[in-house]
């Protein structure tokens, strides 16, 4: 006989998940912009897709990300995704030994120690076919069950697991968790008595296990086993119903989403279903709770992505949510599914933003564009640390470089900040000004000393010149032998800019620039876990005291070193530290300037 | 056995308190961690809202100097201690006063005005604080602030490190905004056809005879005012400064070019009143001034028996305040001294 009534739970379940996220793909991949849609056309004939059953293996099942963050919670959800799938993998092949079919139907290798009780084989039997198999299915179900002893002792000792706060739950996520807890245990159960009644049949855990409780209880019969594979069964199918109204839809969403984004499929700032797929691959681990400086720093616990997500998820977004985040892109660095957090965010607050009718009349007072080879762009903020913009035509002049300093006098801002804020519409009216300037001025170079900028330029203009920073541009000019440097200052802590380094990439060639004219020493989080100096444009709605805690908080990063200055590569960096730091704060092209030798301007003759 | 009292800080405020305690029959000994006693005084020239000399003030509370006053200059404090009511003061050179009560009196120090970047101060050549001017004045009394420059305009920018979150001082300091009008006067003296200009958030002429004195200087003196906060100040080739501000009567921005652009710079806590604070456990409030135990009733006595404040370190003040809260301070102590209370 294989089959039986209490199968069905499990059956229905399973169809009902099925066509649920069928439905749901379908639906993901009707709404996709053309483009996207475009991107997955001849999927399965694509290379592409065994580099995304690769980053499935890896991230899906292993877990690998979210072990190096911290090894305890990377075991716990490896224990059950990895052996889970390979109590499946394997249930399969054992139940093809018995059934000698190709194709069994799904429940059979689920509860196939409910039909067959083979007495031929042996616990410890591990070097024949079926002996191996048994072994191994209970080894696996170990193996599950010690990741649910852990995620029961995570429950009430989150710091073990390198999060200071759990993450909270919601009534179908209550239920789904319930069941999932009781799938493995109740299978043992089942297992075990059924073992234990028959007096064989068993592996070498479910067999003894299954005998020692044939002892205790005289009571055991089949019949009392059978009720276990009922609730087995139940726990399974309720666990299917649940899941796409539960935390754990984030499993197989975040197949999906790996293999969009092997397809180059990814969240940008305005909303497409590509976001709704991130959304809904939050496991909930929670790494971002305890990365966030608004929770360290200032003790903001309640807005991080992990909770920002879940309100999107649920349509409970509120602005006051959306708007308090520094959008530095620390969290999206380290999430282990690589959740684009910071677009997340930027989409959401643009259907926050009231359409309003704005004025931009200003933007038409335009002169003829100059003519030049390359063009300095300071920006908005460097004009607020004129130290920095000072410094730039002195290294620029001294290089003997002909270029245009293209927003001296006026200019209209990059974007940006009306970006992080959400406002797209208003952001693409200011791009397309400055486009005109940049692209009308005939120039080969675009360099700009501010990583706000830089990035905007990088992303959203479509400039098809060469987009520098300073950093990599004044490199290239002391590589090229055109600066000579006679100043080498003592020992520099180098703060990298969230834009710059962690937004850009450009992590390298500020540290090569700097050990050019320094002595930089090591600090504790840099490159891209570098601290945000605070002062970001992207925190809509925090207090100046918020603010001040995130840059104390962010200061005591470099200043427990021997530096003797705080170098920096963004003039928003710059002026918040310069409020709280007693190091004296420099963008680093202040140092270059002072490093060279100064310039006779008449002549063009280098002196001392 | 007469009863003695360490004050610390030989400007205003600590030399009328030892002045006033001395001639109370107070055993008096003043530290001062400067070669000479004086203060921020020494560095002004005149002052508001009469003009008088500074230098008079200054005469006058050196008059209190006498010999009661055990004076020690270019000291530094290395540690307090106090035991059984008495107090002693170590100084960095190992020598040790003692006494029965403590006068904290370690003032304010300039707004340091490289914080506010924007305004270009130690970038640009033409940008100074009012300080500065002052010590021009002082030093060059009937000498051309512009010799040799054709056009004569002037920016003075009031509230510079003062109600300004971005350097987080949300306080105002109270003094500058008389001072910018005074000083808006006395260059107007020197140069009669200079154009001044004073950019303002609003005008603060909160005591005796300062609203007149601001009249004056728009009715006598032709000093023009822009109510409007500077945004940013560039330097032209020619040294010139243009300065960005939106006149926010108008609404409309402006740009202007000035020769010179002198920068009204606020009160912040001196770094020596929190190191001292710190030794002997006193409050200090959000604005990082020290708090009295009572602001109304007490302005002068500390929550630690036997610590007393005077003048600025609990905020910006006046000279002519100061010197009341001297006495005040200098009262409070005698109390305490003769009748133990605080």
């Amino acid at each position: 006989m294989t089959f039986n009534l209490f199968v069905l739970p499990f059956i229905l379940g399973l169809i009902f998940l099925v066509v649920v996220l069928v439905k749901k793909n379908r639906q993901w991949i009707r709404l996709m912009s053309t483009d996207d849609r475009k991107k997955l056309k001849g999927w399965y004939r694509s290379p592409k897709i065994l580099l995304a059953l690769k980053e499935i293996f890896f991230e899906s099942l292993l877990h690998r990300k979210m072990f190096r963050r911290n090894p305890l919670l990377g075991y716990m959800h490896m224990s059950f995704a990895f052996g889970w799938f390979l109590l499946i993998l394997f249930g399969n092949m054992e139940s093809r030994i018995y059934s000698g079919l190709w194709v069994n139907p799904p429940y059979y290798p689920i509860f196939l120690k409910f039909f067959i009780h083979d007495k031929h084989v042996l616990p410890f039997e591990i070097f024949t076919v079926p002996g191996f198999f048994r072994f191994s299915m209970d080894l696996l179900l170990m193996f599950v069950l010690s990741g649910l002893v852990l995620a029961i002792i995570k429950r009430s000792r989150s710091k073990w697991f390198g999060l200071t706060k759990t993450t909270q739950h919601h009534f179908t996520d209550k239920v789904a968790i319930t069941c999932l807890w009781l799938i493995f245990p109740m299978r043992l159960l089942a297992e075990c008595m059924t073992a234990g009644a028959y007096g064989y049949g068993g592996g070498f855990i479910t067999q003894h296990v299954g005998n020692v409780l044939a002892f205790l209880w005289p009571l055991n019969d089949k019949s009392i086993a059978y009720g276990f594979w009922w609730f087995y069964s139940l726990s399974l199918g309720i666990f299917f119903v649940t899941l796409p109204y539960s935390r754990y839809m984030h499993i197989p969403t975040e197949v999906m989403l790996i293999i969009y984004r092997n397809f180059g499929i990814k969240a940008g700032k305005e909303q497409s279903p590509i976001h709704e797929i991130e959304i809904q691959s939050c496991p909930k681990c929670g790494v971002c709770i305890d990365i966030c400086q608004m929770n360290t720093a200032a003790g903001i616990n309640d807005i991080q992505a992990v909770y920002f997500l879940q309100s999107v998820r649920n349509q409970q977004v509120i602005d006051g949510l959306v708007n308090r985040c520094l959008v530095c892109g620390r969290c999206e660095e380290v999430c282990p599914v690589g959740i684009h957090t910071d677009n997340q965010r930027i989409s959401q607050r643009n259907s926050f933003v009231q359409l309003q009718k704005q004025d931009y009349s200003y933007l038409n007072h335009e002169a003829d564009p100059q003519k030049a080879e390359l063009i300095y762009f300071a920006g908005c903020m460097s004009h607020l640390t004129p130290a920095i913009p000072r410094a730039m035509t002195k290294i620029l002049d001294a290089a003997g470089v002909n270029y245009l300093f293209l927003d001296e006098d006026r200019s209209v801002c990059c974007g940006r900040p009306m970006m992080l804020a959400g406002k797209l519409k208003q952001a693409e009216e200011l791009i397309e000004r400055n486009k005109k300037s940049i692209t009308g001025s005939g120039a080969k170079t675009l360099v700009t000393s501010c990583p706000i900028c830089y990035r905007v330029f990088r992303e959203e203009y479509g400039l098809d010149i060469r987009v520098l920073h300073h950093t990599q541009y004044l490199l290239e000019l002391i590589k090229k032998g055109k600066l000579p440097l006679q100043t080498y200052f003592r020992k520099v802590a180098y703060h990298d800019p969230c834009d710059l380094g962690r937004g850009s990439g450009i992590l390298n060639e500020p540290r090569e620039l700097v050990r050019k004219i320094a002595d930089p020493v090591a600090v504790r989080d840099e490159a891209k876990d570098a601290p945000c100096c605070g002062g970001s444009l992207g925190l809509l709605n925090a207090d100046r005291h918020e603010r001040d805690l995130i840059t104390k908080e962010a200061l005591a990063n470099y200043l427990d070193k021997d530096a003797e200055l705080l170098v920096t590569a963004c003039p928003l960096c710059k002026k918040t530290f310069a409020k709280h730091s007693p190091l004296e704060v420099v963008d680093v092209a202040e140092l270059v300037a002072a490093a060279i030798p100064k310039v006779e301007k008449e002549t063009g003759e280098l002196v001392n | 056995m007469s009863k003695t009292a360490i004050i610390i800080g030989g400007g205003v405020a600590g030399m009328e308190t030892a002045g006033q305690l001395n001639r109370l029959g107070i055993e008096v000994v003043l530290i001062e961690k400067q070669a000479s006693l004086g203060g921020h005084l020494k560095n002004w020239d005149r002052l508001f809202p009469d003009r008088r000399e500074s230098q008079e003030v200054f005469d006058y509370l050196e008059k209190g100097m006498n010999d009661g006053i055990s004076l020690y200059l270019n000291a530094t404090i290395s540690d307090i201690r106090e035991a059984g009511g008495k107090f002693t003061v170590i100084l960095e050179d190992g020598r040790e006063l003692s006494s029965d009560a403590l006068v904290l009196a370690t003032g304010y120090d300039l707004f340091d005005a490289r914080k506010k970047e924007e305004y270009g101060f130690g970038i640009y050549d033409n940008v100074i604080t009012s300080a500065e001017l002052e010590e021009f004045f002082r030093n060059n009394k009937q000498k051309n602030l512009f010799e040799g420059v054709q056009s004569k305009r002037v920016g003075i920018v009031h509230c510079v490190g003062s109600r300004d979150e971005k350097v987080g001082n949300l306080y105002c300091s109270k003094l500058c905004c008389v001072t910018g009008v005074k000083q808006a006067i006395e260059i107007r003296e020197l140069m009669p056809d200079a154009e001044i200009f004073c950019f303002y958030m609003d005008l603060r002429m909160f005591d005796r005879h300062f609203e007149e004195m601001y009249y004056e200087a728009q009715e006598k003196w032709g000093i023009r005012f822009i109510r409007g906060r500077l945004s940013e100040a560039a330097e032209n080739p020619d040294h010139t400064i243009l300065v960005k501000v939106e006149d926010t009567l108008t609404g409309l921005p402006l740009k202007m070019k000035v020769d010179l652009l002198i920068l009204l710079v606020g009160f912040v806590p001196s770094p020596e009143t929190k190191r001292l604070a710190g030794m002997l456990g006193l409050k200090e409030g959000d604005d990082r001034f020290l708090c009295p135990s009572d602001e109304h009733l007490l302005p002068n006595s500390t929550d630690h028996p036997g610590v007393f404040l005077a003048g600025t370190l609990k905020g910006p003040a006046s000279i002519a305040a100061t010197i009341v809260d001297a006495r005040a301070a200098a009262l409070q102590v005698a109390e305490y001294l003769v009748n133990g209370e605080r």
